[in-house]
């Protein structure tokens, strides 16, 4: 049981001077949350999980060596939305979901479709990117990685400059995308969404996993203040939990 | 109506090219039947039709069109490459490699062997060459680093230009280089096609094997990585496939200029700014402008000839300046 559910095994991974042997594993169906300051191996650890970044170590996915698969067949088990997203060209919206197919070779129409309306964007499919706000180019590309149906999405810190309403409705597509036995695992700076939506966090600090678990274990004064150097004001009893600095 | 326009894009263009190139055909100072100057070229007689058209148009047309659909389709493929509106075939250091090269044949007699094909070969082989230490100095083949070595490069090859007109061994050779560097496809024979042909043929390939590459660009090197497609690997075909065209077209035509930079522009917004689907619409559009800007210098009175690429100059200049401004707006 405990084998078969683990859709990603990370042993002792490092990566450059920038992550420090870190060991983890990522369930399917489960919302992985990583937290941690500015520079802390966040990016960089994702980076890895996409195949952008050479690491020492094991990684396992579906129990096979990320590193052994062929980068093709990899982009079709992992999808990756980078934490800056820009278009260098006006292109319609359907136009750059669909490009979330290529890994497959095909435009299948039910997986954009569904991309789209699950983001809420189905409306905006014929409007050009460069004529949206930047809420609805963030769903837009959230759905350019869902229409690949990865089994691994992973998303660098999705809902950084949106509104409370956009972070709200990311965070629950994401949420969502878990409850299909598929894994999420997302980088994200705001903590009291990270308690609230997370089924687990992990929490860089300087390059190592120095805490991982449910966000009760996770989220105390003591981890937080360390990895943040500033104090902060928890209270997870709270529907939603709050966690702020002080 | 957007997808109307996108569906028919190919089909009209590809209309247009075929009536461009019977005008083409049917214009000159004497007037011929086409379909009989054909045909009497085709079975060997030498009638006034078959002259003029089989040895003098009908050369001229097809390396206006050749030549046209390398520039645009170069430029439509190292704009998508780069995500860069104004980036130019010249900007690989092809152009003025092929410059250099042919500049020498003209000058030190190299490839003598060769007859009339010297100073295409030399013109290939010094935009191979530029292309080489391109590569070279570029490295991984990142896209900034592209434009970079591009521009270090051509620096380079002017400044060996300049040596060359410099030292000149005598002063009409360097009328006829400066007359070829302008740009023209008259008087060339058919027998510039054995090295434009293939050359066009396998850069045309290369490029269109990285449609896919191009589509993945546009959303940036990271999500294109994640894909699983390669950039270094993609970039090298793409830059390759663009020097074979315009080092070809160079080394035959001169430099005719600003075609690669305002086809694709041209056709952006009937393709859904998809650089992919750009690609054969702008090659298409490169051979219609260009065999039409050739049309318009044959049509200028006799005597003083407009040079075709000073033609494709005059009207491309402002474009760019145009280009320029509408980027800057962005930025402010």
């Amino acid at each position: 049981m405990a084998i078969e559910s683990k859709l990603l095994s990370i042993k002792k991974v490092s990566i450059s001077k920038r992550v420090d042997s870190v060991t983890f594993d990522h369930k399917h169906g489960e919302l992985l949350g990583l937290i941690g300051a500015n520079g802390a191996g966040k990016s960089t650890l994702l980076h890895a999980l996409a195949g952008l970044e050479t690491y020492s170590g094991e990684i396992r996915l579906d129990g096979r060596t990320l590193s052994a698969i062929p980068p093709h067949e990899r982009a079709r088990m992992v999808g990756f939305q980078p934490q800056a997203t820009s278009s260098a060209w006006s292109l319609t919206v359907t136009d750059i979901v669909a490009l979330g197919r290529m890994p497959w070779g095909d435009e299948k129409r039910t997986a954009i479709e569904q991309a789209m309306e699950r983001t809420g964007i189905s409306a905006l499919a014929t409007r050009n990117i460069d004529h949206l706000s930047g809420g609805e180019r963030a769903r837009v590309w959230l759905a350019r990685v869902l229409a690949g149906e990865p089994q691994l999405l992973l998303s660098d810190e999705p809902i950084a400059s949106l509104d409370i309403h956009y972070q709200l409705a990311v965070m629950e597509v994401l949420k969502q995308y878990t409850q299909e036995d598929r894994g999420v695992i997302v980088a994200i700076h705001d903590l009291s969404l990270a308690a609230r939506f997370c089924d687990r966090l992990g929490l860089m600090y300087r390059g190592e996993m120095i805490a991982i678990g449910t966000p009760k274990e996770v989220l105390t004064e003591k981890l937080l203040s360390t990895a943040y150097g500033v104090p902060v004001d928890i209270d997870l009893e709270r529907t939603p939990p709050v966690v702020l600095p002080k | 109506m957007v997808r109307l326009i996108e569906t028919c894009l190919t089909p009209l263009l590809l209309f247009a090219l075929l009536a461009i190139a019977w005008l083409s055909l049917s214009f000159g100072s004497t007037s011929v039947g086409v379909i009989d100057g054909i045909n009497d070229w085709l079975q060997g007689e030498t009638t006034q039709a078959a002259l003029i058209i089989g040895e003098i148009r009908l050369p001229r047309t097809l390396l206006a069109l050749i030549v046209g659909a390398a520039l645009g389709l170069s430029g439509a493929a190292l704009q998508g490459l780069l995500r860069n509106p104004l980036a130019e075939p010249g900007l690989v250091g092809a152009s003025q490699g092929a410059a250099l090269g042919a500049a020498t044949v003209f000058y030190y007699g190299v490839f003598a062997g060769l007859g009339t094909l010297a100073t295409a070969a030399a013109g290939l082989l010094g935009a191979a060459v530029a292309l080489l230490f391109m590569l070279l100095l570029a490295g991984s083949g990142r896209p900034a680093l592209v434009i970079m070595a591009g521009l270090a490069i051509s620096t380079v090859a002017g400044a060996a230009l300049a040596v060359v007109l410099n030292f000149a061994p005598n002063p009409y050779a360097m009328q006829e280089l400066v007359f070829w560097l302008m740009g023209s496809v008259s008087n060339r024979g058919l027998d510039s096609l054995i090295i434009l042909l293939p050359a066009f043929i396998i850069g045309s390939a290369l490029i269109l094997s990285q449609r896919r590459l191009l589509a993945a660009l546009s959303l940036g090197e990271q999500v294109t990585e994640s894909m699983g497609l390669s950039i270094k690997k993609g970039s090298y075909i793409i830059v390759l496939g663009a020097a074979c065209l315009v080092g070809s077209s160079v080394s035959v035509a001169g430099a005719i200029g600003f075609v690669g930079l305002l086809v694709p522009h041209m056709l952006r917004p009937f393709v859904g700014h998809r650089p992919d689907r750009l690609l054969i619409p702008a090659a298409l559009l490169g051979a219609i402008l260009v065999c039409l800007a050739d049309i318009a210098v044959r049509g200028m009175p006799l005597g003083r000839e407009l040079k075709l690429g000073v033609l494709t100059s005059l009207i491309g200049a402002p474009f760019f300046v145009w280009l320029v401004w509408k980027e800057r707006k962005k930025w402010l």
